[in-house]
């Protein structure tokens, strides 16, 4: 039998490549698509399962979210003021404020809580639902007659998905709050103003980006790594192949908001 | 309680512990938490509660819960108006662009929602204005110059008036190049500017040469000469001036044993005070003597008087002697006919 040319093999290595990464894309999918049928399904939310679901929100959440909080407002008090100061050796000091909600609440806050939760929640949760599938921890499961999408893949993505948007809608209103603390200090003279230009900034169409925008980041990281943990070839591999899947996924994201919003 | 510690895995059914598949299980499982299920409720409340906080202030931030009343402003242009700006009264905000449409006639409606609580300082006579800055966004402004006035009322459609920053560039470009191409034409070489300058130069240089300012003023040293000699021979004027002021003094007021003119005029004055007093005296007669006079004088008058009344009364009697004449005449007809008895006239 003859060996089989160079060319040919670098061919099909790239075919194989080729086939892997529309795999890996095809499963998110799927998946995503699964989770959707999960969720309008009524055995997800019976007694048992919605108590399990719930464990799962509560402990993938609560213990981040106050650390978030700080982390959020120690920099939104940073950039409103570099902004504020900025600004005022230049004197545009009525721009700065909205600048600094269209920058933090609009852009960094939405990005900076989903990729907090993915790398605190979503990537540890798919590595270790690749080690409970490579150690056929999984397989057990659906030999028993468990659906590990039920009882496994889909508390972590919903997890992922809450804990996100509640980071941000929090970590947005701190921002919110020390902006305005930042620019006007201690006192509320200056808050009907500030609801006014806030509700400039927020027009229906920015309004309606900004929440799906949040939505989506949050599916992103939730459904990314768990997805490859689930189908992941190995555990460095699945997560190292999640990473670079999220952050192209959110970048697509974000440039197709900000095109919605600036175009 | 349900609600206290949710079991290991949450009810799920544990897969056959083979080999590690217990440390499987356990790596599956959640840790217990106390309390979870009233945990879990609150922590989906704050999440509620920030959703629906955050679309309730949102509304509110957008003036949708604000009772307001219709302002329509028609203008030429729309070009930086966009929907959610403010209308500005003073400096603050009191109305919001809603809607901006075309109008039949081409124009521009700009449909702006005031706030109830602000509608009162728009009046019948105010007036508005769309300004668009060189840096920032086009602003509506509105003023009211009389307060007293009847209140704008609801959909009231009023022109607004433009106040373009940049519109008044290119009138002020073409202005600014006039004035640099008169700069120019002032600072040329051959500009008068630049000839007063050199004349300016010259003379500066007359001035510090021979002759001076006098130079400069007589134009020639002929005639700053004649002045210089002039002026010389003034000073030899002066210097005569002084020697006759001198003398005059000396002859004046006199020197040592000479007594001068001086005295002599004052005992002079002192006889000629004497004379004034003799010649006062001499008056008062001639006085006395012009009063004798004037007496006599007021009785020839009132004789003159008599004398008048006297003759008016001769002049009637002899008029009734005449007329008496007349009549006896008539009466005896001493003459022979009729023709002699004609009055004869004087």
């Amino acid at each position: 039998m003859l060996a089989p040319s160079p060319a040919s093999s670098w061919l099909q290595r790239l075919w194989r490549a080729g086939q892997l990464r529309a795999l890996g894309w095809w499963r998110i999918v799927y998946l995503g698509a699964v989770v959707w049928v999960l969720l309008l399904s009524p055995s997800t939310w019976e007694r048992r399962a919605r108590a399990r679901l719930l464990h799962r929100l509560y402990v993938d959440t609560a213990p981040v979210l106050l650390g978030f909080s700080a982390l959020a407002a120690l920099l939104s008090l940073v950039i409103t003021r570099i902004v504020v100061v900025t600004a005022l050796s230049y004197g545009l000091t009525r721009y700065a404020l909205e600048m600094v909600i269209r920058v933090l609440v609009l852009e960094l806050i939405p990005l900076t809580a989903a990729l907090f939760v993915a790398m605190r929640l979503t990537m540890a949760g798919g590595a270790q639902l690749a080690q409970l599938r490579s150690s056929g921890y999984l397989q057990a499961l659906r030999e028993r007659g468990v659906d590990p999408l039920r009882v496994e893949f889909l508390p972590r993505v919903l997890a992922g998905i809450y804990a996100s948007i509640t980071l941000a809608g929090l970590s947005c209103v701190v921002a919110l709050v020390m902006a305005y603390l930042g620019v006007y200090g201690l006192n509320m003279a200056a808050f009907a103003t500030y609801t006014r230009m806030f509700g400039q900034v927020f027009t229906p169409q920015v309004t309606l980006l900004f929440v799906l925008k949040t939505l989506l980041f949050g599916m992103t990281v939730a459904l990314v790594p768990t997805a490859a943990g689930l189908h992941g070839l190995g555990r460095q591999q699945s997560e190292v192949g999640a990473l670079a899947r999220m952050f192209a996924v959110l970048l697509l994201i974000e440039v197709l908001f900000l095109m919605g919003n600036y175009y | 309680m349900t609600d206290k510690t949710l079991p290991t895995g949450a009810g799920l059914p544990a897969p056959a512990p083979a080999g590690d598949a217990a440390d499987l299980a356990a790596l599956a499982a959640l840790p217990p938490v106390r309390y979870l299920r009233l945990k879990a409720t609150l922590l989906l409340l704050l999440t509620l509660a920030l959703v629906l906080g955050s679309a309730l202030y949102l509304l509110h931030a957008r003036g949708v819960f604000e009772p307001t009343q219709r302002l329509v402003l028609t203008a030429d242009d729309s070009e930086g108006v966009t929907v959610g700006m403010d209308m500005t009264f003073s400096g603050f905000p009191i109305g919001r662009v809603r809607r901006i449409e075309l109008a039949g006639d081409g124009g521009v409606r700009i449909l702006v929602d005031v706030a109830q609580r602000d509608a009162h300082w728009l009046r019948q006579s105010s007036v508005f204005t769309l300004v668009r800055g060189l840096v920032g966004g086009t602003a509506i402004k509105a003023y009211s110059g009389m307060l007293t006035d009847e209140p704008l009322p609801d959909g009231a459609v009023r022109p607004v008036l433009p106040g373009d920053a940049t519109a008044e560039i290119p009138q002020l470009m073409a202005s600014a190049r006039q004035l640099l191409d008169n700069l120019g034409e002032l600072t040329g070489a051959g500009s008068p500017l630049a000839a007063s300058l050199a004349q300016m130069q010259q003379l500066a240089q007359r001035l510090n040469g021979q002759g001076g300012a006098l130079g400069v003023l007589m134009g020639n040293p002929a005639d700053a000469q004649k002045v210089l000699a002039t002026l010389t021979r003034t000073q030899q004027l002066l210097q005569r001036l002084d020697g006759l002021t001198a003398k005059t003094d000396k002859q004046l007021f006199g020197s040592g044993a000479d007594a001068g003119l001086l005295p002599e005029v004052r005992a002079s004055v002192v006889q000629i005070n004497g004379l004034l007093g003799d010649a006062r005296t001499s008056l008062t007669k001639v006085d006395a003597v012009l009063a004798e006079a004037q007496a006599v004088g007021a009785n020839a008058r009132v004789a003159s008087t008599d004398l008048g009344a006297l003759r008016t009364e001769v002049e009637a009697n002899l008029r009734k002697v005449e007329g008496l004449l007349d009549q006896v005449q008539r009466t005896w007809p001493f003459t022979r006919s009729a023709s002699d008895a004609q009055l004869q006239l004087p």
